[in-house]
């Protein structure tokens, strides 16, 4: 029997027993209530809630932003560097290995821990943000799931407590067309030579520790991409630092790698598996930009609704006329729904589920959300969200990136549209 | 050489950034879905006592335990002064939910509460906020110390310990002023006693497995009836605008229609 003919026949019993009375409103006895839910009486909780220690770690997460980066940010942006106190604060805290597991020195926390970090970091500045989310997402996952023993034990912990590292995929030819990448390694007796040029690689200027995928053999095409941990010391060169509309204190550069030399040991999983390595940790990196764009459109929209109800005009706050009303509650329902987007598709990770599609969903809508709330918030700011002197025209430049790195916009579309034709192919 | 056991008295209270509101029985604050938080004063507490362990050492400081009476929840912050640092926590059950603990529990009580508890552990040093950001009472250290009869140092903005030798400097209205007691005793934290450390979240982690003790006031054979009863609450008056005057005589001149000047 379906619940729908159950609930009719619970329905027309409640109403031959008199229970039901049609005063202008339906009221609910109990029986009806118990018709639904006895069947179905379930205690799954809801999308955004969160176990102890995940909201012990979001508060503190929340506390190390407010009281720490919110008074650097300016400077911060206008330096274009990340102060060296918020990266140390990051590690000291244990922000840079939510996940690593106790053995190599980690907290052993969620996935979806990592994530309320990475959110509570772009509330207030997306760059930090965005440094914490590639060694959580990215670097740290890398090395978690394909390293082998040796790779795993020397450089989790140096990760976990004072490297940065940094994810060297992007070439100038080689963007959403990532495997067209023409950095080679070449094998040379004990040791491995890479030699090419990476460009937009985030955490580039402060990174120790760099996962570079190069071609051991270009006649395989991109089956022959492969994954080395090479470290600064080995040569790594910074060859041009960018200057970016946003996240600027997020350092980006090109890294010219000239006959660096790579120990055999430094291969990160199994030869000849880069590419597969590459697709795998972008889809759950993408949680992560996700995390970060929810972030910074719930920063940015609680600094002009707080505007809103102070500034007033035609002797009203202005948060209250209708119009801005209806505005940032459209506005508000947005975030909301990036926010369960991207928590669900976090859940689904951790559970072994399939997350691909709603990963992709995650990031394409959480960018597109991040962009028009600080666009509004500016404009519902008014004069002054114009000017640099407060902190929203920083959120609009920031909020661009979303929709570009990590898989732009037309790649997440073209993921998702690829798993859903799947089903009616 | 001293044997410190270190007992710290934690309260959850709604957190200090809230924008408190009064409820519309004009009854009581809100608590209802309002975010609640460590008392900052007891944030305080608890790092002294955590600087005071690794400062003496712990041969010296044997156990800090974190204590406080309240309604379920109040483990939260229990868990934070464990995250913190702290050994252990007992958590004595005082009320179903924050409103209805926030009209019943009074400070006396509180005290009482406190000694039967410190009795039960042998604590021989108590650090408690100096008052709590809710009610502002101002009372629990002081009575504690009177139910005990211990010596009491109120306000500390320093302390020290030498062997069974209690050093306090008391933030006073005309200054600074510095006592010595011996031990056991009560010290209240004042607000530059310290700055709290940040917790980590691999401390956030740990503070899982230490262990938390539940307790109800008729197990401690504690009456905790409220001997006052809160009649009302309300805001208070909105602030009106002043207006501004040119001169010294406009001043004047409105004063005097005002009725403030004859």
């Amino acid at each position: 029997m379906s619940l729908a003919s159950f609930t009719r026949n619970r329905f027309s019993l409640a109403l031959k027993q008199n229970k039901l009375s049609f005063s202008g409103r339906i009221a609910r006895p109990k029986a009806f209530q118990q018709a639904i839910f006895s069947r179905y009486a379930t205690s799954i909780p809801s999308l955004n809630s969160l176990t102890e220690e995940e909201e012990s770690i979001r508060d503190l997460a929340a506390r190390f932003t407010q009281d720490k980066v919110k008074p650097l940010v300016q400077k911060m942006d206008e330096d274009e560097r990340l102060d060296p106190s918020i990266i140390k604060g990051l590690f000291e805290l244990g922000f840079m290995g939510v996940e690593t597991e106790h053995e190599y020195d980690g907290t052993g926390a969620s996935f979806l821990s990592a994530i309320l970090v990475i959110e509570e970091l772009a509330k207030v500045d997306p760059s930090v943000s965005v440094a914490c989310d590639v060694q959580n997402t990215l670097v740290n996952t890398l090395f978690r799931k394909y390293g082998n023993d040796f790779v795993k034990k020397k450089y989790l912990p140096q990760l976990v407590s004072e490297k940065v590292g940094c994810f060297c995929l992007s070439e100038a030819g080689a963007g959403s067309d990532a495997f067209a990448l023409k950095t080679r390694a070449e094998k040379n007796g004990g040791h491995f030579i890479i030699n090419g040029t990476k460009a937009w690689i985030t955490n580039s200027a402060e990174a120790e520790i760099f996962l570079v995928f190069a071609n051991l053999d270009p006649s395989k095409g991109y089956k022959g991409i492969s994954c080395f941990v090479v470290e600064k010391g080995m040569g790594v060169e910074i060859a041009k630092k960018e200057s970016k509309l946003g996240i600027r204190a997020s350092s980006t550069c090109s890294l010219n790698f000239d006959n660096v030399k790579v120990p055999e040991e430094n291969v990160l999983g199994e030869l000849f598996k880069g590419y597969k390595y590459a697709i795998e940790i972008l889809n759950e990196g993408r949680i992560g930009i996700a995390a970060q764009m929810i972030g910074l459109s719930q920063g940015v929209y609680d600094q002009a609704l707080s505007y809103m109800f102070q500034r007033k005009a035609f002797n009203k706050l202005i948060g209250e006329f209708q119009g801005m009303q209806h505005q940032y509650a459209q506005v508000a329902t947005e975030i909301e729904a990036a926010r369960l987007l991207t928590y669900n598709a976090a859940r689904l990770k951790e559970e072994g589920k399939d997350f691909i599609k709603e990963a992709a969903m995650a990031k394409l809508y959480s960018s597109q959300v991040a962009e028009r709330t600080a666009s509004k918030a500016i404009e519902w700011m008014g004069g002054v969200g114009f000017t640099r002197e407060f902190p929203v025209e920083k959120y609009y430049r920031d909020a661009k990136i979303g929709s570009i790195y990590e898989g732009t916009s037309n790649m997440q579309l073209t993921t998702i549209a690829k798993l859903i034709a799947r089903n009616f192919k | 050489m001293s044997n410190l056991k270190i007992l710290v008295g934690c309260k959850r209270v709604i957190d200090y950034a809230v924008k408190v509101r009064v409820n519309s029985a004009k009854s009581a604050v809100e608590t209802a879905n309002v975010k609640h938080s460590l008392n900052p004063f007891d944030e305080i507490a608890v790092e002294e006592a955590l600087r005071l362990r690794e400062k003496l050492g712990n041969n010296v400081v044997k156990e800090i335990i974190a204590l406080t009476c309240g309604p379920p929840k109040s483990q939260e912050q229990l868990r934070t002064a464990l995250a913190m640092g702290v050994d252990r926590a007992i958590h004595v059950e005082v009320g179903k939910n924050d409103s209805e603990t926030t009209n019943t529990l009074q400070p006396l009580a509180v005290a009482k509460l406190f000694k039967a508890i410190i009795e039960k552990e042998q604590a021989n040093l108590i650090i408690l906020g100096k008052q709590a950001i809710d009610d502002d009472a101002n009372q629990t250290g002081q009575m504690l110390a009177g139910l005990l009869n211990w010596p009491q140092a109120t306000f500390a903005s320093k302390m020290e310990i030498n062997g069974d030798k209690l050093t306090v400097t008391r933030e006073i209205d005309g200054g600074l002023e510095t006592i010595s007691s011996k031990l056991p005793a009560i010290v209240t934290s004042d607000l530059r006693l310290n700055e709290p450390r940040f917790v980590t979240l691999p401390n956030i982690m740990k503070a899982k497995k230490k262990p938390l003790e539940k307790f109800t006031p008729e197990q401690l054979k504690v009456d905790v009836t409220p001997r006052l009863e809160n009649i009302s609450v309300t805001d208070p008056p909105v602030r009106k605008g002043g207006t501004k005057v040119d001169s010294v005589d406009d001043l004047i001149s409105k004063l005097k229609s005002a009725g403030a000047l004859e």
